[in-house]
């Protein structure tokens, strides 16, 4: 299935050799290889790798790319679990990394200007001196960059309390699928006409491309303390979070890990984390010291009336530092036991989070599969992780059937089929279940208005079948140039 | 015959008559900067949009969604407007889990009556926009005015998890959903934010709701001039407090806010001098109270106040509601008003003095309230509406858009007398991409039925 696939004309790799210099054009199969894939399973190779390292080559790469009818598709680290930033349909990758100046902090103001390239956390490095951060926080803050950030409209821990990218965006510059250049929103944020900043953000690389990004820094707490709450079972711990939440607790950060992933994680990174759990809670809070006390004896007081066995207050920031690489690096640590796993992202109402639990472990008794837990439990966020051997087809595929039966569980309890990781190409096919033709036709005249031949990221978020909606379930090649 | 012949009578065939009224005392109250509409639509069901909506299609009509009417003339004179659709029938909770936190409520709903509702669950929206006692949810939606309470919450695009809505080929759409993070599919409910009615009528709107605090506080403190009052503000915002906001007032604004509390025999002492004010509130524990309140009041000291004070309860209370309402107010304040609404990448000292002297120089009452994030208003008075007043209002209101250019901000007209208001707004298209922006009204109505005209640059 390869709907917009166009072959390559050797004369637009001329052309894009000439336009950036021989030097950050790739045409050759092994180069290309290793753009074929992103953090989600799925994979598609482009026919041409780009480097540009400013707006004018972007704009000067996707006009020669839309002079030949080829497809362009944007990349930042390649650390998205949705297929994003995959050329599913060939064609010309524009990869941001080299587009990854920091062009201004205005620290006064909380504002910086930064092109798409710049990682993550080499934002916050760069104004933490002056006590501010780039609240986003995704796991792979330390690789992913704001341009990915934007696309996916990333969110991560503390986003419960900060709010997601979308929230930390005042103005962006653009490229168009024509080449022309264009900015939305503005430095203070409150642009007049139409909130277009809150469209493109999280329109998956489907409608521009990003190439400058002014954000919103935040300014750090003066006061932060990180619990570790210790649960006998899964069920204790989500009751626990439905009552935080009813009680109108806001930590900055709630995550859950089970137990089982926990003995993972622990003996890959020796966290603090106990082996013999049902379920722990990771939970932060921030703001004044007096907030932070009353919440923190607040969240105590519901973890223990909800079975907690114990609730562990970090004591410094080495002890608090090592429980958040225990929670970032977890997905890793999975990595031990499985030739490889598959992260879904799923969201629910977060009162629905017990029957949620339940629901996932029942179809992973279904399937046949061992099937973690790490996720935002605070904002219904789940990551359910199936471990699976992509050599064994039977295997990808009942693993794939259960993911869908996870992202159906999570709209049938009336959440949405991604919280943070995107639609892309892994749940296009899904949209159906929450939209309807209605929905698809005005998001189609939208996407049509900024990308009128679909030469921009094909083949994502809209649904390329005509039935009833599953997550494409193929053999590990299709897709990807043979 | 014109094209409006009969509207009243086809209207009702297509919508059922009961739902149409067309006297002209009641088409009169709809009237928009002076423009009546030729029939109103009252619907009690998003179907009974959907259907005028489809009718106005079928016949090129103009058609503009209303909730309370109580900030219509924000936006410019729709160049079409046949027919008024009416959203208060459409006032239902649709769905609450206090537990989730969640709320999804019909776009008809007045604020004050949800707050009232969400209160007895400990819970509240913090969309604080003037005319509150009126004013709908779909309507502040769509009218995009900023919430008093930004500093701490944000602003509806960072609390409007979903909506549902008309689209201009009559349908009825649907955009986000009922969770508090979600990334499937565009967000096109924020689009709706700031809107005017020109995208779609929206029937339903879906928030995320917070904990009402315990208690709250607020602060006052006094500068001499408005550079102490710049230098405080800074340090309270470096000090990393959570404030709910903090407003900085004109001697003006005191005044005139002094002056209609004590009408209400309310009284706010720290409102009757003549200084630069600083207002901060905060909400909490009572220890974190206190601490805020002690805080407040060692910065301001170290920042050279020339006075300050902790509010008590009922003075916070009108205090903060008085700015809250501050356009609302602001508008009434003369026979003849404008009021600039602008938003700039730094407040400093020299724009505010700057923008307080463009009435005086004209020989004009000016008020100037800046707000958190970037916002200030600027109120000209004059008092009677003489070519030579319109004109000097005029005046001020270029000024302050040249002003906000300069800065790398802009202005937007929030109120002046009709004439001007027209007039003024078709010169104020810069910093707005139109043909751009034109892409997603056409969009979301392919036959430009909706409000057509009310946003800046003809949309």
């Amino acid at each position: 299935m390869n709907p917009h696939r166009a072959p390559m004309n050797p004369a637009l790799t001329r052309e894009m050799k000439s336009l950036l210099g021989a030097a950050n054009v790739l045409d050759q199969t092994e180069d290309l290889m290793l753009y074929e894939y992103d953090g989600s399973v799925e994979k598609a190779r482009p026919d041409l790798v780009v480097f540009p390292h400013t707006t004018e080559e972007v704009a000067r790469s996707v006009k020669a790319a839309a002079r030949h009818g080829v497809p362009v598709v944007g990349r930042g680290a390649g650390t998205g679990l949705s297929g994003g930033a995959l050329a599913r349909g060939g064609g010309v990758m524009i990869v941001f990394a080299r587009m990854n100046r920091i062009l201004e902090l205005d620290k006064e103001n909380c504002r910086a200007v930064v092109q798409p390239g710049v990682v993550n956390l080499d934002l916050t490095r760069a104004v933490e001196d002056a006590g501010l951060f780039f609240a986003p926080d995704p796991s792979s803050a330390k690789s992913c960059t704001i341009g990915g950030n934007v696309a996916e409209n990333a969110g991560g821990p503390h986003t419960l309390a900060y709010g997601v990218t979308s929230t930390h965006v005042a103005a962006l510059e653009l490229v168009l699928p024509d080449g022309e250049i264009v900015r939305v929103g503005s430095r203070h944020g409150d642009a007049p006409g139409y909130d277009l900043c809150g469209l493109f953000v999280g329109s998956e690389g489907t409608l521009a491309l990003v190439t400058e990004i002014t954000v919103k820094l935040s300014r750090k707490a003066e006061a932060v303390k990180t619990l570790l709450a210790i649960f006998e079972t899964i069920d204790d711990a989500s009751q626990a979070v439905v009552e935080i939440t009813a009680r109108g607790i806001t930590p900055a950060a709630c995550e859950m890990l089970d137990g089982w992933t926990l003995q993972v994680v622990e003996d890959y990174i020796h966290a603090g984390f106990p082996r013999n759990s049902g379920a722990v809670l990771l939970i932060e809070v921030e703001g004044l010291r007096e907030a932070v006390e009353g919440q923190a004896a607040a969240i105590a007081e519901v973890c223990r009336s909800r079975r907690a066995r114990e609730v562990r207050l970090a004591k410094d920031e080495r002890e608090r530092d090592l429980l958040w690489k225990g929670r970032k690096n977890a997905f890793g640590a999975l990595g031990r036991l499985s030739p490889s796993n598959y992260v879904l992202d799923g969201v629910i109402p977060r009162s629905k989070l017990p029957q949620a639990l339940q629901r996932i472990r029942g179809i992973g008794e279904h399937f046949g599969f061992s099937i973690g837990n790490i996720f935002h439990a605070g904002d219904g966020n789940l990551h359910p992780i199936v471990l699976y051997d992509p050599r064994n087809e039977a295997q990808f595929k009942n693993a794939m059937a259960a993911s869908q039966e996870i992202i159906r569980a999570c709209v049938e309890l009336g959440g949405a089929l991604t919280g943070e990781h995107g639609v892309g190409m892994e749940k296009n096919e899904l949209m159906t279940l929450l939209f309807s033709e209605a929905d698809f036709a005005l998001m189609r005249r939208v996407h049509d208005a900024m990308n009128p031949d679909s030469s921009l990221n094909p083949g994502k978020i809209f649904p390329l079948s005509k039935g009833c909606g599953e997550i494409r379930i193929k053999k590990k090649t299709e897709d990807a140039k043979a | 015959m014109t094209v409006t012949a009969n509207l009243g009578a086809r209207l009702g065939e297509a919508v059922g008559a009961e739902h149409v009224v067309c006297t002209p005392e009641e088409l009169a109250t709809y009237a928009i900067d002076g423009v009546v509409p030729g029939a109103i639509v009252r619907p009690v069901s998003a179907e009974g949009a959907i259907e005028a909506v489809r009718f106005a299609g079928a016949e090129r009509l103009g058609l503009v969604p209303l909730g309370s009417r109580s900030k219509c003339e924000m936006g410019i004179t729709p160049s079409r407007y046949d027919i008024a659709l009416d959203m208060t029938g459409l006032r239902e909770v649709a769905h609450y889990d206090p537990g989730d936190m969640t709320l999804s409520v019909d776009a008809g709903m007045p604020l004050r009556e949800l707050e009232i509702f969400l209160k007895r669950y400990g819970q509240f929206l913090p969309l604080a926009v003037p005319c509150f006692e009126s004013t709908t949810a779909g309507g502040s939606i769509a009218s995009g005015i900023d919430s008093s309470l930004r500093m701490q919450y944000g602003g509806a695009r960072d609390f409007l998890i979903g909506a549902e809505f008309v689209d201009g080929t009559g349908q009825l759409c649907r955009s986000g959903g009922r969770v508090v993070k979600n990334v499937t599919g565009y967000d096109l409910h924020k689009l709706l934010i700031g809107s005017l009615g020109t995208l779609g009528a929206i029937t339903r709107v879906n928030f995320r709701t917070f904990p009402l605090a315990a208690i709250s506080g607020g602060h006052v403190a006094g500068f001499v001039n408005c550079e102490g009052a710049i230098t405080y503000r800074k340090s309270v915002e470096k000090a990393g407090l959570t404030l709910a906001n903090l407003e900085m007032l004109s001697p003006e604004t005191s005044r005139m806010i002094h002056a209609i509390l004590q009408r209400e025999e309310l009284s706010v002492p720290a409102l009757e001098g003549k200084n630069w004010l600083v207002y901060g509130s905060y909400e909490g524990s009572e220890a974190i109270v206190k601490r805020m309140s002690g805080d407040l009041e060692k910065i301001a000291k170290a920042a050279g106040a020339s006075d300050g004070e902790t509010l008590k309860p009922a003075a916070d209370e009108s205090l903060g509601g008085m700015l809250r309402e501050a356009y609302e107010w602001m508008r009434w304040g003369a026979p003849a008003t404008v009021i600039s609404r602008l938003a700039l990448p730094e407040v400093t000292a020299e724009i505010l003095t700057k923008l307080s002297r463009l009435a005086e120089s004209e020989g004009l009452r000016g008020a100037v309230l800046s707000r958190a994030m970037g916002i200030v208003y600027l109120a000209a008075f004059a008092e009677e509406e003489s070519e030579t007043a319109l004109a000097a209002l005029a005046r001020v209101a270029t000024g302050a858009k040249t002003l906000a250019v300069a800065k790398n901000g802009h202005a937007t007209l929030l109120h002046a007398p009709t004439e001007m208001k027209t007039q003024l707004a078709r010169a104020a298209v810069s910093g707005i991409d139109v043909a751009f922006q034109q892409r997603v009204k056409l969009a979301f109505d392919p036959s430009a039925i909706f409000a057509p005209g009310r946003v800046v640059g003809g949309l």
